[in-house]
Formats: structure tokens, C-alpha cells, sequence
């Protein structure tokens, strides 16, 4: 058994210094992918959108560490980072978005639909929303099975005001669902200020009273919180005691997607929240438990020769071929719909 | 053999599924305690248990977006909605996610979920529960669309919907529920992508769907005995797959071609045929296709005013003869 299972058998939300390494390497393979992402389209070798999730790395480092293998993840069209930590390749993310035969869907769905089954990672889903009932249906699945794995729904601060948060909530709390809601409060719905558009000041957590749920709200920028507070609510849905709804706090460090350059945001907010950047705050911290510089410096050497060689083999894949359009509408590989 | 209505082969259908395999779990507003709202679905629970037979509440984005996680990590699920106009509120979870997840993955996950609604007019409804909208799914790339007309028809074809691993939206149509039709005791699976040809005849070919398959039969009656008009009757049973070599083949044997369609004009699944024959059989047609069809109106809810939008059977027998003028 590894530490970082032993801590985690143990109940312990403090994590220890293995399980710590990996949040700070997970945070930083998402941040170095998403700033290779965004490079990469000012090269105009990524074409459609993409919605980056620079700043708001701890979150899914910090739950993506805390699941179990067969766990599934469900999230959004900013979801780039809750695949790679499930533990998607590098190579398979940045070939979808530059739309390559190596991407994880070889080219078919693009930045928005990141998909990873095989590590659990069940989907990214651009219709705001909807995947919460899916989450719902997985863990429900997962409940009907006897399996004790935990859905994972990842989603905005928007999503909480659309009606499909509240069915899947519902639904969820009445069937005592293995199934955790994380809602990534990042203060703005795409351009608008959450708060000028939401009855409550908290748009995840003041509507947990309303399914019989714990008020949850996490600093989504400091990894350890969220780590702890995953643990928590893993443990809770594997042990059959319902879903828990989490609202983490945190920021974008760019606007909401390719065409935002994120005028809206005050230039305080903005250099507020910059100081709170995830990745210096916790690697400050580290250097103050003893880990040595050394060893950040090569983890940080190591991530960013994976970025380096993951962009190059992504460069190198061709296109996908031209018949693969033509693929995979029914499960006997074809599209027909007529005889 | 034995006699049944259409509403007890629906849950004769969902229990031979259910007792075959485990992976086969149900869910739907008021379709355990109470049995359906259309009494369809009464004693799954007493039989398969509250674990595989769960009510949920009017929730139907959580009813279908259940079924779609529940399919996608190994379950078979069935979902009802409860009357196929509510399909608009779950529209995106039908259309967005369940028919394109497959194609969107290049393959990584598979979808076998079914939807069954009731669909169609005849109870005096009026205009949002009464709608005819299987072609709404017939639209969506990654949808399987079946509508059945007989008893036999709703167990083999519902059979058929659960094992196949794609997404199939099944059209319970509601004016048939208390029809009879003879069923065999034994497991019934029927396939997808078939039409049925229920009468042969030699001037003219009519395509019909679910509760317009028995009007087309009685007025294909009425053709031969008063107006000298042998009909063929083609249950069209499924819009996706559609079974265009059966469709095209009685067309050409008869050379003409009338589709009789519950739905608003517009962009019907008879256009779609009509369209195909015209392309491919056009040198085999003896004259213009016909489609009948309720006017692209909402439907009304007085017994008058619905049968006067409806193709009733005098509307069917009067327009075909006037072909023939």
C-alpha cells in the first residue's frame, strides 16, 4: 500500500508529503498543458474554442488525486484539466484539440467533448448542465451495481441556474445517489458576474438546504482544502450516504474562452485573485514543510519535458482520415439509416 | 397464442426483457405504484422490486439524463416519458447528449437506452398532449425511431429496442392502447428496420404508421368494395432504421404511393419516402405521390374538431379516389 493510500484508508484529510508531490505534479501537468493549449491556438495550429482552466487547477488536481481508479468523472466544456487528471495522456488531449488521428477521440469531438472512458473520465458536455442527471445515471448505475465507485460532476457557477441542476440535485438526494456535485465557482457566468444574475450570494452551496444537503464551500484555489474535502465526500457517497454538493472558490486566470480577453473582470479582482495563483501559493508552501527546491525543480523539469514531447507527437500526427466522419454513429461502426 | 391489448403487451414486452437480464432497470413518473398513467406498466413492480422498477419525480431531463449515465456504465435502461410532448422539455438530454455521445467519442461509450412515451391524438387532449413527434427524432443523427400498430408488434419491436445498443425512441401511441391483437406465449423479438406488409394489392401502395396503419387497412377496405381500388398497406414500424427495399419494392409493384401520416404537415417521415421514391423509382410511378396528413395546425381538443384535422378514414378513401379521377 502507498502512503498516500494509507493516509487515505487511514480517513486522514491531511494529506502526506507523496500524496502532496502529486497534487503540486497534477496541478502543474493541467497549468502546462492549458499554457501550451493556449499557445498553440495563437499559432493557429488549434482551430473552434476552447475554455481554459488557468487558475483553477487545485480543483481538479485536488479531487482527481483523491478518486479511486474505477471512479467516473463528468464535466464541462472546460474540461481539459478533470481528463488529464483522471489520467489521460498529454498526447491524446492536445491531438483533439489540434484535431489529429492521436487525439482521445481522434479528432471527433474536439475541446469541448473530451472524453476518456477508459479512465473513467465519462465526458465533457457544452450544453450547460446536462450532464448533471448523466452523473446522476452513473452513479445510480454504479449504486444498482453494488460497485461503490463515486460519480464526479464538475461544473460551472453558471450551471446553477439552469433547470438540470436542480433535477439532478433532486433526484440525487432522494435516491441517496454515490454521486458528488462540485461547483466551480469561478464568479463569472461566461461574461456576467454571477452574483448580478443569482438570487443567492452562494450559487451552489444556499441551494443545498433546498435537497436536504450540507452547506459545502472550499477554497478552490488552495489544493489541499479541496483534496480534504473530496476525501470527505467520496468517503460519504461510498459508504451509501447520499451526494454532497461542493462550491469551491476560485478564479480564470483568462476570459471564458479563445475570443474573451476578459475586459469585464476589474483590474483589482483580477491582481487579487493573480496573488492566490494555486500553483506559487502551494509550492511556497511546500518549501516551508521541507521539501527541497530540488525536488519541485524536478518535478517541474520532468511535467515540462512531457508537455514538450506530448505537443511534438501530437504535431506529428496526421489528420484524421476522411472516412472516420462517417464512423461511429451506431455501434456497428456506420451511419445508416436506411436499408 | 393468446388474445392481448396493446397497453398489456407493453408491460408483457418489459417483462420478458426484465426477467432475461439483470442490466434491464426501468424508471418513469408514476409507472411503479401506480402502473403508468395509462395503466401500461402495472405489477413490474410487485415482480422485478423497487430497485429495477423506480418511480422518479416530474423531472424528465433527470428521467432521460438517468437512463443515458445509467447506459453508459453498463446498464439497460428503459425511461418512459409520460406523454411524448414532454420530450420537449428533456430535448437537449434526447438530442445533445444521447444521440451524439457515441459519435462525438468516436466510440468510447454505448448507448442502449430506450424511451418509451405515448404518442399521437384521438383522446381529445388538446394541442401539448396530443402531438404526433416522432419525426422530431427522426431529424437527429444517432436516434433509432420505432412506433408500433399491433400488440405483437409493441413486444417484438420493444424486444428488439432493448437489446439493440443504440438509442431507440419507442412511439406508444395512445388511441391503440386498448386494442386487441393475438400475441404468442412464448419470448417474442422482432427487428428494427422492418416494414410489414399487411395487404397486398395491385393500384396503389399506402404507407401508414401506428394508428394510422389500422385507418389505411380500413380504408384500403372500403377502396376495393366501393370505388374498384386494390390497395397495398405497408406498416412503415420503423422511421430509423427505415426499411426503404420493402417501401420502395411494393411502390413499384403498384406504381402509385400515399403515405397517411398523424403528424403536421411539415417535414413528416412521408416526405422523406416520398422524396426517396421520387429519386429512385421515378420511372416507376404511374402518377403524383399523395400524403395525407392532420393540416400544420396544433391539434384541438372538441371530438369535432380533432376528427376534422385527423386523417380519418372517409378523409383517406376521398383523397385517394380523387388520384384516380
Amino acid at each position: 500500500m502507498s502512503q498516500a493510500q494509507a493516509s487515505r484508508a487511514a480517513g486522514d484529510s491531511n494529506p502526506d508529503r507523496a500524496t502532496r508531490l502529486k497534487l503540486y505534479r497534477t496541478m502543474l501537468e493541467v497549468r502546462l498543458v492549458e499554457k501550451r493549449a493556449y499557445d498553440l491556438f495563437m499559432q493557429n495550429l488549434i482551430k473552434g474554442t476552447s475554455h481554459l482552466a488557468l487558475g483553477q487547477e487545485a480543483i481538479a488536481a485536488g479531487f482527481g488525486v483523491a478518486m479511486r481508479r474505477d471512479d467516473y468523472t463528468f464535466c464541462t466544456y472546460r474540461g481539459h484539466a478533470h481528463t488529464l487528471v483522471r489520467g489521460a495522456s498529454m498526447v491524446g488531449v492536445l491531438g483533439e484539440l489540434m484535431g489529429r488521428e492521436c487525439g482521445l477521440m481522434a479528432g471527433k469531438g474536439g475541446s469541448m467533448h473530451l472524453t476518456s472512458a477508459e479512465h473513467g473520465a465519462l465526458g465533457s458536455y457544452a450544453i450547460v448542465g446536462a450532464h448533471l442527471p448523466i452523473a446522476a445515471g452513473a452513479a445510480w448505475s454504479a449504486q444498482y451495481r453494488g460497485t461503490e465507485q463515486v460519480a464526479v460532476c464538475f461544473f460551472g457557477d453558471g450551471a446553477t441556474n439552469i433547470g438540470a441542476f436542480h433535477e439532478a440535485l433532486n433526484l440525487a438526494a432522494v435516491w441517496k445517489l454515490p454521486v458528488v456535485f462540485v461547483c466551480e465557482n469561478n464568479l463569472y457566468m461566461e461574461y456576467t458576474p454571477i452574483g448580478a444574475v443569482t438570487a443567492v450570494p452562494h450559487p451552489a452551496a444556499d441551494r443545498a438546504a433546498a435537497y436536504g444537503l450540507d452547506s459545502i464551500i472550499v477554497d478552490g484555489n488552495d489544493v489541499d482544502a479541496v483534496y480534504a474535502v473530496a476525501m470527505r465526500t467520496l468517503a460519504r457517497a461510498r459508504a451509501g450516504e447520499g451526494p454532497s454538493l461542493v462550491e469551491a472558490k476560485t478564479y480564470r486566470h483568462s476570459g471564458h474562452s479563445r475570443a474573451d480577453p476578459g475586459k469585464y473582470r476589474p483590474t483589482p479582482e483580477v491582481e487579487a485573485w493573480m496573488k492566490r495563483d494555486p500553483l506559487p501559493t502551494y509550492r511556497h508552501r511546500l518549501l516551508e514543510l521541507a521539501i527541497p527546491d530540488a525536488e519541485l525543480a524536478a518535478i517541474e523539469g520532468d511535467v515540462r519535458a512531457r508537455v514538450d514531447a506530448a505537443t511534438e507527437a501530437a504535431r506529428k500526427s496526421p489528420p484524421p482520415p476522411v472516412e472516420l466522419a462517417f464512423t461511429q454513429v451506431w455501434a456497428d461502426g456506420g451511419f445508416a439509416w436506411r436499408n | 397464442m393468446e388474445e392481448l391489448t396493446y397497453r398489456e403487451a407493453v408491460a408483457r414486452g418489459i417483462a420478458q426483457e426484465m426477467a432475461r437480464d439483470q442490466s434491464v432497470v426501468f424508471l418513469g413518473e408514476d409507472i411503479a405504484s401506480a402502473g403508468g398513467v395509462f395503466k401500461t406498466t402495472g405489477g413490474l413492480l410487485e415482480r422485478f422490486g423497487p430497485k429495477r422498477v423506480r418511480d422518479t419525480p416530474i423531472s424528465e431531463q433527470a428521467i432521460v439524463g438517468a437512463a443515458v449515465g445509467a447506459a453508459m456504465t453498463g446498464l439497460r435502461p428503459i425511461a418512459e416519458i409520460m406523454f411524448s410532448d414532454f420530450l420537449a422539455v428533456c430535448w437537449d438530454i434526447v438530442a445533445n447528449e444521447m444521440a451524439k455521445m457515441r459519435y462525438m467519442t468516436n466510440g468510447q461509450v454505448t448507448m442502449p437506452v430506450v424511451i418509451r412515451t405515448a404518442n399521437g391524438a384521438g383522446s381529445r387532449f388538446g394541442a401539448q398532449h396530443s402531438q404526433s413527434v416522432e419525426n422530431w427524432a427522426m431529424m437527429v443523427p444517432g436516434l433509432k425511431v420505432v412506433a408500433p400498430s399491433t400488440p405483437a408488434d409493441v413486444i417484438g419491436l420493444l424486444a428488439a429496442a432493448v437489446r439493440d445498443p443504440d438509442p431507440v425512441l419507442f412511439f406508444e401511441h395512445k388511441s391503440l392502447y386498448g386494442t386487441k391483437g393475438l400475441v404468442p406465449e412464448d419470448t417474442l423479438v422482432d427487428q428494427l428496420g422492418k416494414a410489414k406488409v399487411l395487404r397486398q394489392g395491385s393500384d396503389v401502395t399506402l404507407a401508414a404508421l401506428a394508428a394510422m396503419v389500422p385507418r389505411a387497412l380500413a380504408a384500403a377496405e372500403r377502396l376495393a368494395s366501393e370505388h374498384g381500388v386494390s390497395a397495398t398497406v405497408v406498416d412503415v414500424r420503423s422511421l430509423v432504421p427505415l426499411d426503404t427495399a420493402t417501401l420502395l419494392r411494393e411502390i413499384q409493384h403498384t406504381g402509385r404511393l400515399v403515405t397517411i401520416e398523424e403528424n403536421p404537415r411539415l417535414c413528416g417521415w412521408g416526405a422523406e419516402i416520398v422524396s426517396i421514391a421520387a429519386h429512385e423509382i421515378f420511372y416507376s410511378l404511374d402518377g403524383p405521390a399523395l400524403r395525407i396528413t392532420t393540416p400544420h395546425l396544433p391539434l384541438p381538443s372538441a371530438d369535432n374538431l380533432e376528427d376534422a384535422v385527423l386523417p380519418t378514414v372517409d378523409r383517406i378513401v376521398k383523397e385517394i379516389v380523387e388520384t384516380f379521377d
